[in-house]
């Protein structure tokens, strides 16, 4: 499967990266490069092999539902770029 | 002797016995941090100040007859780990101005051990390189040739403990990015069983392969280090509830009649000669203890890399799409609307490393492809791990080159992105199988560059490869160089 510019443009339209034209090119042939590579695993016959997702079994970790410290409204917004009050603001959203 | 140049345990013995103060220590390590640093680069950001009030602090603890097994120790930290109040970036532009609100949990548990933190060391851009160079703050250099790449990604942690900037450090290890560049610096590294380690407080690059370890300089300070860091964390949800043994206990053990397996798949063609030599002499001294070596197979070890880089990518690709410009870190200017911003800040914010992996991932789990490829990828990382199930019902480590060659130079591999990823062939297999695995420095290529041998166990024995690695280190004798700076 070769990966085309268009489709680069597309995936970083899906990842939100305005790539410039250069990158463009050369993200296509870096990818197109690494991809190849991992075509390799096609020459496996996976028929009913389980998927692993993690590296130990782990299940659902719960715990005591019980009220504790949180981190409270002003540390959570103090790295913002532009923060009002205990609100992220951000450029305007619809026309 | 300069004290910067001793390990844990000999400046433990000396302030147990009040010969020097945790000060004294500390002021050696940032003296020598002046003397060498504008030419290794090991940190992004010192923490002086903070060190020397932790270090008052543990003379005061000393006075009171209180000392923990790392009370005036200085430590570093690879820039990946959350220090509550002192920023934390990643190595990333995205992250130049983050002050985080809380300390990871291993920040916790080293403070807890009475440890001094020099400061955050220098590190690839989220933990995504084997070079150290693709960090916003600009590369770290080996301190054995300036002219060479430490490794990475945790560069900055191996180089500051080469070069005794630093008695221990805290790295952080998704396909070698520890034991790697411990051995192109030839100094101690540990990956720890996935969930041995909390991971609370450690900025996440591939959540199913990340796991925070030490470097050290030797097998015995590895082993009081795992001490302080190991264990059950409640805000971790993947750590383990495991009992922790003293890791000390496994030191020196002997290991008679231990079955060494040695994979065949780890020595092929391409690997440097004078790795393959100084692996095999590894190899003799193991037996000449008592380890017997035994031929073992993994036999999907040649799919393990491409594996990684779906998985891992995959996984950075959803990660990192919290970076965008909101709610903490860079914000580009000038935009007209969100969208934009969101673009911008990215393509702004992020190095080429990152995106390309971002690109590989998004690309990975679209529509129409998550089953060719993450999927496909899932499936083979189960034939992986099976691998290392049958080879660990033969024998109780496994031994491994930890590199196929010496310390690359700067730029050497920069443009060929598959030529780096392959630096870390030899180290990936062990994130994928979520098993522990150690480097141990065996010895010098001819131009003076150290080499590394890996040993990997089954999960959670990181008892056994103290025990394997405290009893080669000491049969092996290898010349205690320094690197000249």
């Amino acid at each position: 499967m070769k990966l085309s510019t268009a489709d680069v443009d597309y995936v970083a339209k899906l990842a939100r990266l305005d790539v410039t034209d250069a990158e463009k090119e050369k993200f296509t042939a870096q990818l197109n490069d690494i991809l190849g590579y991992i075509d390799k695993l096609n020459e496996l016959d996976t028929t009913g092999v389980a998927p692993m997702t993690h590296a130990i079994a782990v299940t659902n970790a719960f715990r005591e539902d019980r009220v504790v410290e949180s981190l409270g409204t002003q540390a959570a917004v103090a790295n913002a770029p532009d923060p009002r009050g205990e609100f992220f603001r951000v450029p305007k959203v619809i026309e | 002797m300069e004290l910067y140049s001793l390990t844990i345990h000999e400046l433990q013995d000396l302030l147990k016995k009040g010969e020097v103060s945790a000060r004294e220590i500390a002021e050696s390590v940032f003296a020598r941090v002046d003397a060498v640093e504008e030419k290794v680069h090991s940190y992004i950001r010192l923490m002086k100040d903070e060190a020397l009030a932790q270090a008052a602090q543990a003379d005061a603890d000393i006075k009171k007859g209180e000392i923990k097994p790392l009370t005036g120790i200085p430590v570093a930290l690879k820039d990946i780990v959350c220090t509550k109040g002192v920023p934390t970036t990643c190595g990333s532009r995205i992250l130049h101005n983050f002050v985080p609100p809380y300390n990871a949990t291993v920040v916790e548990k080293l403070s807890a051990a009475g440890a001094v933190f020099v400061g955050k060391a220098n590190m690839d851009e989220f933990a995504m390189g084997s070079s150290t160079e693709t960090s916003y703050f600009g590369p770290t250099r080996n301190p054995w040739d300036l002219e060479r790449i430490p490794g990475g990604s945790s560069g900055g942690s191996a180089s500051a403990v080469a070069a005794d900037e630093c008695i221990a450090s805290i790295g952080s290890d998704t396909g070698g990015s520890i034991r790697q560049p411990a051995a192109l610096c030839g100094v101690v590294g540990m990956k720890p069983t996935y969930g041995r380690v909390s991971r609370f407080g450690l900025i996440a690059f591939a959540s199913s392969l990340d796991q925070i370890g030490p470097f050290t300089k030797d097998v015995e300070d590895c082993a009081i280090m795992m001490n302080a860091l190991a264990g059950y964390d409640p805000k971790e949800s993947t750590s383990v509830q495991a009992d922790v043994p003293d890791y000390r206990q496994f030191l020196g053990r002997d290991i008679k009649g231990w079955k060494i397996g040695i994979p065949k798949e780890y020595f092929v063609e391409g690997i440097d000669p004078e790795v393959a030599a100084a692996v095999e002499k590894a190899m003799s001294v193991v037996k000449a203890c008592g380890g017997e070596a035994i031929d073992i197979s993994l036999p999907h070890t040649q799919y393990c890399l491409a594996v990684y880089y779906i998985i891992a990518p995959a996984e950075a690709s959803s990660n990192l799409a919290r970076y965008d410009g909101v709610k903490y870190g860079y914000r580009a200017q000038g935009v007209r609307d969100l969208a934009e911003m969101y673009k911008k800040t990215r393509q702004e914010g992020f190095g080429a490393e990152v995106k390309r992996r971002i690109m590989i991932g998004t690309y990975a789990l679209s529509a129409g492809y998550y089953d060719a490829y993450y999927g496909k990828a899932s499936q083979v990382r189960a034939l992986i791990r099976r691998d290392f199930d049958e080879a660990f019902k033969r024998c109780d480590v496994i031994l491994t080159p930890t590199t196929p060659t010496p310390a690359f130079k700067l730029g050497e591999k920069t443009d060929d992105p598959l030529q780096m990823y392959l630096s870390d062939i030899f180290t990936i297999s062990t994130n994928l199988a979520g098993i522990p695995g150690m480097s141990v420095p065996c010895g010098f290529s001819k131009a003076g560059l150290p080499l590394g041998v890996q040993f990997l166990a089954n999960h959670f024995e990181e008892g056994k490869l103290l025990q394997i690695a405290s009893v080669y280190e000491k049969a092996a004798a290898i010349e205690k160089r320094r690197p000249a700076l």
